[in-house]
């Protein structure tokens, strides 16, 4: 006998009796606020804002704008960006000038150290957000793979304001991660923080020490 | 009779307590972090309504997971082994090292970057890792901190909770290169995060715990702020998971509102920065993560609380520390003076499991049974039910259909026992009653003027001279 055998059938000679199956939906449906998308955007950004993260309003348009202006005024010397997104092309197509543009193209194994070292910032793309708790929902890719969104002190973030569920619940069911979990799934609620010295908190205790939010208003 | 009756007789743990209860900087540290900790819980549940209706679910999907375990371990492992993730079955702490080192010994492992877990404390993994010449390095700041004091955790979710700043400071300056005395939180942070990126860049193998495991989808769950958890299940090329075997879920849709609970409950935050949802070591293409991830799934005792009906409910814990928080105990004597990985109400309930009833028993004496856990817990654990369930355990005897424990009938005393039994043969029968009574009020002045604890600081007592019975006489 191994110990799994062991241990299944230790749990298996006890006839423990299921309660029903918990309610889980039923509980969500009657705690649902019936919010229109501006009143699920404004608490999205309330939440964000007093979980220490900067959100700024931006269009398809302008957002490199302010991305580039906030580096700028940051003093970043260069952003992490994913191999052939949308939105690094379209920085890219810029051609930064104070602002050196890195590509995340081969294996971090080839890299580290320069990634622990020297990178400032990285941009990635949330695939959509909770507004109860104002959490991003990232689901790192071949082309954003997952340490974009933890290794650089300063963590931009492009988010569709269409894409925003009310809370964590309806964002599973909605996109269905049931049937399609990634290899990593991640909730990002503001930057990296500690109060584990005498409860006082401190920002940037492993992750990035910032993170920046920029709504993409769409029309 | 000057002699003290000891009803208890570890002393152990009432000579820890009262070493802390003496310490007032001590005391202090532990009072202001509960009632912050308690504002900040309290700060979250506004609506009552809510608060009881969340509650209700979460302690539902908690037995409802309990009640099919075997299934869901079965189910788990299925879909993990499908998903490329390699589980392990441990019985005991030694088994769940032997195989974490078996793995590390694969991959000439000599450093091991490790998130925060219970769990590898209750195995005392990194005594395990040093034994044989590896580093497990603890990177959660708290934990962090304690391991560079040489000390242990004193709570589940705050770790350093029983030091201030300047001690911190201090430790900091003696004990890392290079760094002058500073007490600013925001620098010892800075410090701390510099001096651990390296060792991540360097780690061979990262370990973590797991808060909940998802049977349907083959999904492990992390819950944290600081971003060292990421770190250790990304960054080096192995991960291994280590947990308990009753923290599975059935369904992805159960974690919501567990996850509310727990981040709500322990620190009084709506959420926690991170929530970190492994499914698969690295795929092909993708450009970073983990080659190899490993689950052990440890028992340790836990079969033995999930074979009782009552005592199942212990394995309900979803790890929040809330009932220490607001334990009258906890608070004054600290995580420490309990001598268990796990300290306080929940401590006290689990640890017997883990340990024997022997070595743990007074522990279950440790609580008034006031019932603030059992009343903030959020899965609705019956603590104190449990804890005088395990009462009546120690004082079992051995062998008797009361003894159903480890160590059951440990914390017996025939002498008590005795006193007990006379006790209910004098209130169980009239006659033997009426014939004590006459003679206690008769020999009152025969009483004993030094009464063990209760004369150290109040007069003796005696029984009335007169009973109650002889008294309504005289008034007829």
């Amino acid at each position: 006998m191994n110990a799994r055998d062991n241990i299944l059938g230790r749990l298996r000679a006890t006839a423990a009796v299921a309660p029903p199956l918990p309610g889980v939906g039923s509980w969500y449906a009657s705690h649902h606020r019936n919010e229109d998308l501006s009143q699920r955007i404004a608490r999205l950004r309330s939440a964000l804002e007093s979980s220490h993260t900067e959100v700024h309003d931006t269009t398809p348009v302008d957002w490199p704008e302010f991305l580039l202006d906030i580096a700028a005024k940051k003093g970043l010397r260069n952003l992490l960006i994913g191999e052939g997104t949308p939105h690094g092309v379209t920085l890219e197509a810029r051609h930064p000038e104070n602002l050196q543009l890195i590509r995340y193209d081969h294996p971090i194994d080839s890299w580290r150290d320069r990634l622990f070292d020297e990178i400032d910032a990285s941009l990635t793309l949330a695939r959509s957000a909770i507004a109860e708790t104002g959490s991003l929902i990232l689901w790192p890719s071949i082309a954003e793979p997952r340490l974009m969104s933890l290794v650089p002190h300063v963590h931009f973030v492009l988010l569709d304001v269409s894409n925003i569920h009310a809370d964590l619940h309806s964002a599973m069911r909605a996109e269905n991660w049931k049937e399609s979990i990634p290899t990593n799934a991640l909730l990002i609620s503001g930057p990296s923080k500690t109060a584990d010295i005498q409860q006082t908190l401190a920002y940037g205790a492993h992750g990035p020490r910032e993170l920046i939010v920029l709504l993409c208003h769409r029309g | 009779m000057s002699q003290v009756i000891s009803i208890h007789p570890d002393t152990d743990f009432k000579d820890r307590s009262r070493t802390v209860l003496n310490n007032p900087g001590q005391r202090k540290n532990f009072r202001g972090a509960m009632d912050f900790l308690q504002e900040k819980r309290r700060g979250q549940f506004p609506d009552q309504d809510e608060l009881a209706g969340l509650r209700e679910l979460g302690a539902t999907i908690r037995r409802y997971s309990l009640a099919r375990l075997p299934q869901l371990l079965e189910q788990l492992e299925k879909n993990l082994t499908a998903n490329g993730i390699q589980v392990h079955w441990a019985e005991t702490a030694d088994e769940a090292n032997a195989i974490a080192l078996n793995i590390a010994r694969k991959h000439n492992a000599r450093s091991i970057a490790k998130g925060k877990s219970m769990v590898s404390e209750e195995i005392e993994f990194n005594h395990a890792m040093a034994a044989a010449g590896i580093d497990a390095f603890e990177t959660d700041m708290g934990e962090y901190i304690v391991q560079l004091a040489g000390e242990k955790p004193s709570h589940i979710i705050m770790p350093a909770i029983h030091k201030t700043k300047q001690e911190i400071a201090a430790l900091f300056a003696e004990k890392i290169p290079g760094i002058a005395y500073t007490e600013d939180v925001d620098a010892l942070i800075r410090i701390g995060r510099q001096v651990l990126r390296r060792k991540f860049a360097e780690a061979d193998i990262g370990l973590s715990g797991v808060n909940f495991a998802v049977a349907e989808t083959g999904t492990l769950c992390l819950v944290e702020n600081e971003g060292n958890g990421r770190m250790c299940t990304t960054v080096p090329k192995v991960h291994i998971a280590v947990t308990g075997i009753e923290k599975v879920v059935e369904k992805l849709e159960h974690v919501p509102p567990l996850y509310s609970l727990l981040t709500r409950s322990a620190t009084g935050q709506s959420i926690t920065t991170y929530f970190n949802m492994i499914s698969r070591p690295r795929q092909p293409g993708e450009k970073d993560g983990p080659d190899e991830v490993h689950l052990i799934l440890l028992d340790n005792g836990r079969t033995q609380a999930f074979a009782d009906e009552q005592l199942r409910a212990t394995l309900q814990c979803i790890r929040c520390g809330a009932c220490m928080n607001h334990c009258p105990v906890y608070a004054r004597i600290g995580g420490h003076a309990y001598g268990t990985t796990y300290p306080g109400p929940i401590g006290a309930i689990v640890s017997p499991h883990m340990l024997g009833l022997n070595a743990t028993y007074p522990l279950a004496f440790a609580s008034t049974l006031c019932g603030a856990c059992v009343e903030v817990c959020p899965v609705k654990i019956p603590i104190t039910d449990i804890l005088i369930r395990l009462r009546n355990e120690a004082q079992a005897r051995p062998g008797s259909a009361k003894a159903s424990l480890r160590g059951s009938g440990a914390g017996r005393n025939n002498l008590v026992s005795a006193i007990w039994k006379a006790w209910s043969l004098v209130y169980s029968r009239l006659g033997v009653y009426r014939l004590t009574s006459w003679f206690m009020s008769r020999g009152r002045d025969l009483s004993p003027t030094e009464q063990g604890a209760w004369t150290r600081c109040r007069t003796p007592l005696k029984p009335a001279p007169k009973r109650l019975r002889d008294l309504l006489k005289e008034k007829k």
